[in-house]
């Protein structure tokens, strides 16, 4: 196991007045248990609001978590909790170890830096092949790894299409050797006959490097394809946890069964959405339900789901569900 | 009955790097009481052909070229006047972003009434009633204090089905959505498309439905066109273009579906990248990234072939011409 | 800036026509204090008695119905018996060519070598002088002062504002970068200096520098003083800019390499800002050179005999000054020339870098 995570929450004040008051809080993650294992993707799936994102950030630091513990594992087995009490030498570690693909293509790579400028950056902080020659081949070789010539390092990013900066900005990714990768929604911003080919180059790369990646989607599809086990979230909650296999075919929790419902199938013969059953509107974080998040558009709510929040329980070896329907 | 009927279209922007071909030489109509979808990546030309249609093209730096008739009248050469009366009343849009076709300092009542206004004689407090009435039949909750909402206080599925139920209330005759759905979450995506079929089956009004989503084009369009840089490279009914496509762009974009069975496996892809719309190949535009490419592609810009059942398909493989008789290659 | 935005950038910047004539005058105006010592015929110091307030020498070309050359007479000084007036009457006969490369009071050329070569002049004459602009109240060309003067009015701005830019720069990016208090504290500070007016408050600090200091010791404190206010204002915008630029994933890539926090300031977000310096420098600038002689002008900058066009313009104060002697506002047109200049092509460096404005502007 590389990475553990227990209890964490994430709540952004919102700061109001003169003196930046806090007047309310954005409750982007409420109670997120997960574990993310050598060499495996953990897919994270949900809508927007149900704080993935947010999530992703909290992993790679980008955020710290309000209350929880992330515990970071390297492979001789020494344990340090990535908080900030961290010391110096873990923290430096783990950031080896942690890296991150983003979603824009066109904000993820400074605009002002040649390639070879962009992917020198992590290599100089960590001192890898201090030897200017040994630094330039390296550079040279990831770019080829990624399916780019070595030649692109002199130019600049406006210079490439999306997927090739998607490329570049999974070459910087990778530079530096990571355990995991949190990818967030890398292919969304893609064109369609662009995006296949980056989800291969991960995979590829994923089983070349022996990686494991924190695969951030809204694309029930997506994540199914590339996941060995799935997450899926609402409103800051984990609703159901397990393999792909099994969340995909038996999807227990109703959000989850109404998120497989509400995807477009590619054949017209069988269209499908009519039968699409989720009423109201997605409530706010600032203003979250009590008890289950879901329970105000849940075709299944009952008096309890809206008094307490259910945690997770496991259904088998492979599957988790929080939900009332399925305790007692 | 054609509704729109759009002859060798050319919109054409002159730009410092040269001369942006964004729409070259396309041809379709749209028929009564239809769903028709556009479908393409970026750059393909399609929000350009309805911003064509629509007159919202500023001439310089565009040139237009070709012909587009609403029930038989020209629209092309149009003037703005002439163009305002028809915008809303015969032909309503509805875009991508929901929340930026709100103005944030108005209510939406105040908005939606203002659009409604221009093309209806009734009076204020009629107006009010009918947009009500219209954000109840597409399932907004307590319409009546809604309207008297800022936009920011909604979601964004709530602002799209509101902008729909604007659009609707003036009756248009057609309807033009640029990728409506995109930017919402599946869910309410779900909802907001299944608003669309019914008010289209009640309203019978025709939809030109822009979108990348062949999985949405799947769910609601009765006919497909799909676009690539330019040009209109298939048209087909929906079914038979999933069950029988016939242009190896067409067959490459279905194929990069993501199948429970290919869990694992390489996905199939289109190689290389769309062109920018500066730079678009000499010849057939699909030929640096097709399968099927011959010298003929690389020469010249194929012509539409036309099969049963309206499907056509534009592309030297089916060319009766290249010696391989019309036959299907594939 | 690199390839097709260069290109772009700079076409945008010449179809300014304001911006290209500016950028011309401002060529000049640099090449001649550049080579003030060289360009003026006098020295900036001497005095002359016997040509106080003398108006601009008439130069002459032709002699006899005939082209001879540019020269001058030479001059007799005497008074208007009724008006008491001064006047200077042409002796015709002390006829005194204009010459080129002539050689006349020494100089140290860019401090460097000693030279007495002056462009042109005509030579040490106690009748005569070329004076282009006409002489001062103590008989001193004013053209060459107006040329010794460009020195400290157009470098005073110029090191004045890359200062203040330089100082908001970094102020504004850490309050942006950092937010919290940090952020609070500073906004709250600039707030509280810009709340004082601006000129009352360049002289009150132009005051406090002690009268006994040398002539260039004075001119560098005359620049701190004017960059003293200058970054304010700066650091606003730079905040503004940073507070979006953090939120770009760029940024948040660099923090996930694990770059340091002042690493990420000075190499991805105040690089991101460099359009925006550049126009707010080339517009402060103007400011600048009217603080400067402002100051000057009310007499607590630089002082005589350094000079500057505002303290040349200290001569031109009364309306009888000015009416009997109007050459003596000449500096003031220097002034708007700069001014107006540096306006124009920040304006077309503003429209040129504006990716919004990439079409055709009307």
């Amino acid at each position: 196991m590389i990475l553990k995570g227990t209890n964490i929450k994430k709540y952004f004040p919102i700061r109001k007045g003169v003196f930046l008051q806090t007047a309310g809080y954005v409750k982007a993650l409420e109670q997120v248990d997960f574990e993310l294992n050598e060499h495996e993707t953990l897919g994270v799936v949900g809508e927007s609001g149900c704080g993935k994102t947010t999530l992703g950030r909290v992993i790679t630091l980008i955020y710290s978590a309000t209350k929880g513990h992330l515990a970071y594992t390297t492979p001789d087995h020494h344990t340090s909790h990535i908080d900030k009490t961290i010391n110096k030498h873990d923290l430096k570690r783990y950031r080896r170890d942690m890296q991150m693909v983003f979603q824009d293509p066109f904000s993820s790579l400074d605009p002002r830096m040649t390639i070879g400028d962009i992917l020198r950056e992590p290599l100089d902080i960590h001192q890898i092949y201090p030897n200017r020659n040994e630094r330039d081949e390296y550079i040279e070789y990831l770019l080829s790894r990624v399916g780019l010539y070595p030649e692109y390092a002199i130019r600049y990013p406006h210079e490439f299409s999306g997927g090739q900066r998607q490329r570049i900005s999974i070459a910087r990714a990778i530079a530096l050797k990571p355990r995991a990768i949190v990818c967030d929604e890398p292919t969304s911003a893609l064109d369609v006959s662009v995006q296949s080919q980056i989800i291969n180059l991960l995979q590829e790369l994923k089983e070349q490097e022996r990686m494991a990646y924190f695969f951030i989607s809204h694309d029930l599809d997506l994540v199914h394809h590339i996941s060995d086990r799935i997450m899926v979230m609402y409103l800051g909650s984990v609703m159901e946890e397990g393999s792909a296999y099994e969340v995909f075919n038996h999807a227990s929790h109703p959000y989850t069964r109404v998120l497989m419902k509400s995807i477009p199938h590619w054949d017209p013969k069988q269209r499908k959405l009519g039968s699409v059953h989720l009423k109201g509107e997605p409530p706010s974080p600032i203003n979250p339900p009590k008890g289950c998040p879901f329970n105000t558009r849940c075709p299944k709510a009952y008096d309890r789901c809206a008094r307490e929040m259910p945690t997770l329980k496991r259904l088998n070896n492979h599957h988790s569900v929080a939900c009332w329907l399925y305790t007692d | 009955m054609s509704i729109i009927q759009v002859e060798r279209l050319k919109s054409h922007f002159k730009t410092d790097e040269g001369i942006v071909k964004a729409v070259d030489d396309i041809s379709f109509e749209l028929r009564d009481n239809e769903i028709l979808a556009l479908v393409g990546e970026s750059g393909c030309g399609k929000s350009v052909t309805v911003q064509t249609i629509m007159g919202l093209l500023k001439c310089p730096p565009a040139i237009i070229e070709g012909s587009i008739k609403y029930l038989g009248k020209e629209l092309i050469g149009m003037s703005n006047k002439a163009y305002q009366r028809l915008r809303g009343k015969e032909i309503g849009m509805i875009f991508q972003e929901p929340m930026s076709a709100f103005d944030p300092l108005y209510t939406v009542g105040e908005q939606a009434c203002e659009a409604v206004s221009v093309h209806s004689k009734l009076d204020k407090a009629g107006i009010r009633d009918k947009i009500i009435a219209m954000f109840n039949k597409v399932g907004i909750p307590e319409a009546e204090s809604r309207y008297d909402e800022y936009p920011h206080q909604m979601s964004g599925g709530m602002l799209q089905r509101m902008l729909i139920a604007m659009t609707l209330a003036c009756d248009p005759n057609v309807l033009i959505a640029d990728e409506p759905t995109t930017a919402l979450d599946v869910t309410i995506q779900a909802q907001v498309l299944n608003l669309m079929r019914d008010l289209q089956k009640e309203f019978n009004t025709s939809i030109i439905f822009i979108t990348h989503d062949l999985g949405v084009v799947a769910e609601l369009a009765d006919r497909i066109h799909v676009m690539y840089a330019g040009k209109i490279v298939e048209k087909a009914q929906v079914v038979e273009l999933f069950d029988r496509p016939k242009h190896p762009y067409t067959k490459g974009l279905l194929a990069s579906r993501l199948k429970r069975d290919l869990k694992g496996q390489i996905l199939p892809f289109i190689k290389g990248t769309v062109p920018r719309a500066f730079e678009f190949p000499k010849g057939c535009r699909f030929h640096p990234r097709c399968p099927h490419a011959m010298e003929i592609c690389r020469q010249r810009d194929p012509e539409p072939v036309v099969f049963e059942n309206g499907h056509s398909c534009s592309c030297w493989l089916y060319a009766s011409n290249n010696n391989i008789d019309g036959v299907d290659k594939t | 800036m690199k390839g097709n935005t260069a290109v772009r950038v700079r076409k945008a910047f010449f179809k300014h026509k304001l911006g290209i004539v500016g950028i011309i005058i401002l060529i000049l105006l640099y090449l001649m204090i550049l080579f003030a010592d060289f360009l003026a015929p006098y020295n900036y110091k001497n005095t002359k008695r016997d040509f106080t307030f003398s108006e601009p020498t008439k130069i002459h070309w032709r002699k006899d119905d005939k082209f001879v050359g540019p020269f001058v007479y030479g001059m007799t000084r005497s008074r208007d018996p009724v008006t008491f007036a001064v006047k200077y009457v042409e002796d015709q006969e002390k006829v005194y060519p204009v010459k080129f490369f002539v050689r006349g009071e020494t100089y140290k050329f860019w401090g460097l070598w000693e030279t007495d070569v002056h462009l042109f002049g005509i030579g040490q004459h106690d009748d005569a002088v070329l004076y282009l602009f006409g002489g001062d109240r103590f008989g001193r060309d004013l053209f060459s002062r107006v040329l010794i003067g460009g020195r400290v009015s157009l470098t005073a701005g110029l090191i004045g504002t890359f200062i203040a830019v330089v100082i908001g720069a970094i102020v504004g990016a850490f309050s942006g970068y950092f937010g919290g208090w940090i952020d609070v504290t500073i906004q709250r500070l600039i707030e509280i200096l810009r709340s004082f007016p601006r000129i009352p408050l360049w002289l009150a600090l132009a005051m406090l520098l002690p009268p006994t200091w040398p002539s260039t010791t004075v001119y560098l404190g005359i620049v701190i003083v004017l960059s003293f206010i200058g970054w304010m204002g700066v650091a606003r915008v730079i905040r503004g800019m940073v507070l979006s630029l953090r939120e770009k994933e760029y940024v948040l890539a660099a923090q996930v390499i694990g770059q340091s926090n002042f690493k990420i300031i000075t190499k991805h977000l105040i690089p991101n800002t460099i359009t925006y310096l550049v126009v707010v420098s080339t517009l402060s600038i103007p400011g600048m050179i009217l603080g400067e002689s402002s100051i000057s002008f009310l007499g607590l900058g630089i002082k005589e005999p350094m000079t500057s066009w505002g303290l040349l313009l200290k001569q031109a104060q009364s309306l009888s000054d000015i009416q009997s002697h109007p050459w003596l506002m000449i500096p003031g047109l220097f002034i708007i020339l700069a001014v107006l200049s540096f306006n124009f092509v920040g304006d077309a460096l503003r429209d040129a870098l504006d990716p919004y404005r990439a079409v055709d502007k009307v």
